[in-house]
């Protein structure tokens, strides 16, 4: 426990002194803040019409949507140094080679990269949350949407972080990471069109799961959803680094 | 004693002193078909300083990495100071430092930033960290460049990091895997004395295809050829090779040398080979040392002796016969 928040505070030490990182917070808030306000202006001019949608429900359900399609393409990005960076500096030998074990070390890096992957989603959401400045927001509904939010960047992190134990090289890792994450993603799609598997791959999609609690719809099962995803991936990325030791 | 005992604070060793600390017991390992590491026995005591030498390729790394634990063994054991690395890894790998061929370094960091997460890493006590990380960079001349991002550093340097890295919890065994590989002269001599210094309180092992480099740091060398250790002898008394014919030789210069015939009926010579105009070298029998009568027997015949070598057989003619 002890040496995985080690592992933790270091990888999060790491990120912070790479530019890269730096780089993902600035754009992922440029790009973000963009967004929020377009879909702010756009909520502004059909306001009177349409009573139906509220603001945070309109913006703040938005935003968190529009924010994880971004987040599908900087996790990964995270998520190859990790491993991927590491294995090919040599420097992953300085945790294999120390008293931590399998567990800690993928315990430990993942930890310190959802802390950041959190910490980027922390900022995301004081946008839509200012709005309580100017008008009462529906703070249940926000919730869900930061939860599910919360949720999805676990999922991204475990399957971005089994790819960087897969792959040798950083740049593999990334673009297999982006491809595993948009795939996960499009089963959706597949869900949408008839077929025998259709209930299937609904239920296997990030993206559904993720639906119903940006509109505010908090259901047990889309949480076990993405415990269930996280602790799969984190096992496979135990496992794999456990081999390893014997390809 | 603390969690560390200090490089320069010499800790009582005689207690278990010549005890066995690493003991790798046949060990093998393969590369999809290749075979790497073929039945490798080495054991280290406490306070040795052991040079791993071989050509490359002949499977040194992947036996430090398997004694390390970076790599399983197909078949074999390897414990450390009776833990079994594979069985509990926790408590061997404490026992351990290690630099491997490519220092593991994140270049993003300061080195004090890189050594305290290191010392927390092999579990130094929180109130102990800061003099840990103190003590390892004076011993590696790193005292200046604390605060120097690692990445902007020189290789000579960077490979100090490692090596501070490697001590930072005082481990009593050290493993280096080509230590001074791409540094410079100087560097070298530097990383040379750095693991003299070393050796007065950790027991080493390290690897190395520089012979000088074995010779001038290490009390014990086993030579690896072909993912075996074909040969294994204290540095100060070579032991011969069985199977192998190794005359003691004499390298003699002459500025008018006789006959070839004449050297050849010199006592105590079985056979003369001429270097140039001027050198022989003459293959001895195993008694004696027949300097002196030679020497007189030049200076009687007036031949113009300026040089007179005894050469016994040394670990360069024994690596290139074990090693070709």
């Amino acid at each position: 426990m002890n040496r995985m928040l080690v592992i933790a505070a270091h990888e999060w030490r790491r990120i912070f002194s790479s530019p890269l990182a730096w780089a993902c917070l600035g754009m992922v808030q440029l790009i973000l803040g963009i967004v929020f306000w377009l879909l702010l202006a756009e909520f502004a001019t059909m306001g009177h019409t349409s009573q139906q949608v509220g603001v945070a429900e309109f913006v703040g359900g938005g935003l968190f949507g529009f924010s994880s399609i971004v987040f599908l393409i900087v996790v990964p990005l995270l998520a190859m140094r990790s491993f991927a960076e590491e294995r090919q500096n040599g420097s992953l030998e300085l945790l294999l080679a120390s008293p931590a074990s399998r567990i800690q070390i993928v315990l430990g890096k993942y930890v310190g990269l959802l802390a950041f992957l959190w910490l980027m989603l922390g900022l995301t959401a004081l946008m839509p949350l200012s709005l309580q400045l100017g008008t009462q927001l529906d703070f249940g509904l926000l919730a869900a949407a930061i939860l599910g939010v919360a949720l999805m960047l676990a999922a991204f992190a475990a399957a971005g972080l089994f790819v960087s134990v897969l792959c040798p090289q950083p740049v593999v890792a990334a673009l297999t990471g982006f491809a595993l994450l948009l795939v996960l993603w499009l089963l959706q799609v597949a869900g949408a069109a008839p077929g025998p598997l259709a209930g299937l791959a609904e239920h296997l999609s990030l993206l559904s799961h993720f639906d119903a609690l940006r509109r505010g719809v908090f259901d047990l099962a889309d949480v076990a959803y993405y415990l269930l995803f996280c602790a799969a991936f984190l096992g496979f990325s135990i496992q794999r680094l456990a081999w390893e030791q014997h390809t | 004693m603390p969690a560390f005992a200090g490089i320069f604070v010499c800790p009582p060793r005689t207690d278990h002193f010549m005890s066995t600390l690493l003991d790798a017991r046949n060990l093998h390992r393969a590369f999809g078909p290749h075979p790497a590491v073929r039945g490798v026995s080495l054991s280290l005591e406490r306070g040795e300083v052991v040079g791993l030498l071989g050509p490359n390729g002949a499977g040194k790394t992947t036996t430090l990495r398997m004694l390390t634990g970076c790599l399983a063994a197909d078949r074999g054991s390897v414990t450390i100071d009776g833990h079994s690395v594979a069985d509990d890894p926790a408590r061997a790998k404490a026992l351990l430092g290690y630099l491997p061929e490519v220092p593991p370094l994140h270049s993003e960091l300061t080195v004090s930033e890189f050594l305290r997460f290191a010392a927390r890493l092999h579990g130094v006590d929180k109130r102990q960290i800061a003099a840990a990380v103190e003590r390892a960079a004076q011993a590696c001349g790193l005292t200046e460049a604390r605060d120097q991002i690692i990445g902007s550093m020189s290789k000579g340097y960077r490979q100090r990091v490692g090596l501070a890295q490697a001590i930072i919890h005082s481990p009593p065994l050290i493993v280096l895997d080509e230590p001074t590989d791409g540094l410079d002269p100087n560097q070298r001599r530097q990383i040379r004395s750095l693991i003299r210094e070393l050796a007065r309180d950790h027991a080493i092992l390290l690897s190395s295809h520089i012979l000088s480099e074995i010779q001038a740091v290490c009390d014990r060398v086993a030579i690896m050829a072909r993912g075996q250790v074909v040969y294994e002898s204290p540095l100060d008394a070579l032991k011969p090779v069985p199977g192998h014919d190794q005359q003691r030789q004499l390298l003699i210069g002459l500025n008018h040398p006789p006959a070839l015939e004449t050297l050849q009926a010199l006592d105590g010579v079985n056979a003369v080979e001429a270097l140039d105009a001027q050198r022989f070298r003459l293959l001895l029998d195993d008694a004696g040392d027949p300097r002196e009568s030679i020497a007189r027997s030049a200076v009687s015949g007036a031949w113009g002796l300026i040089e007179l070598q005894l050469h016994n057989p040394g670990l360069e003619q024994i690596f290139a016969e074990l090693t070709a």
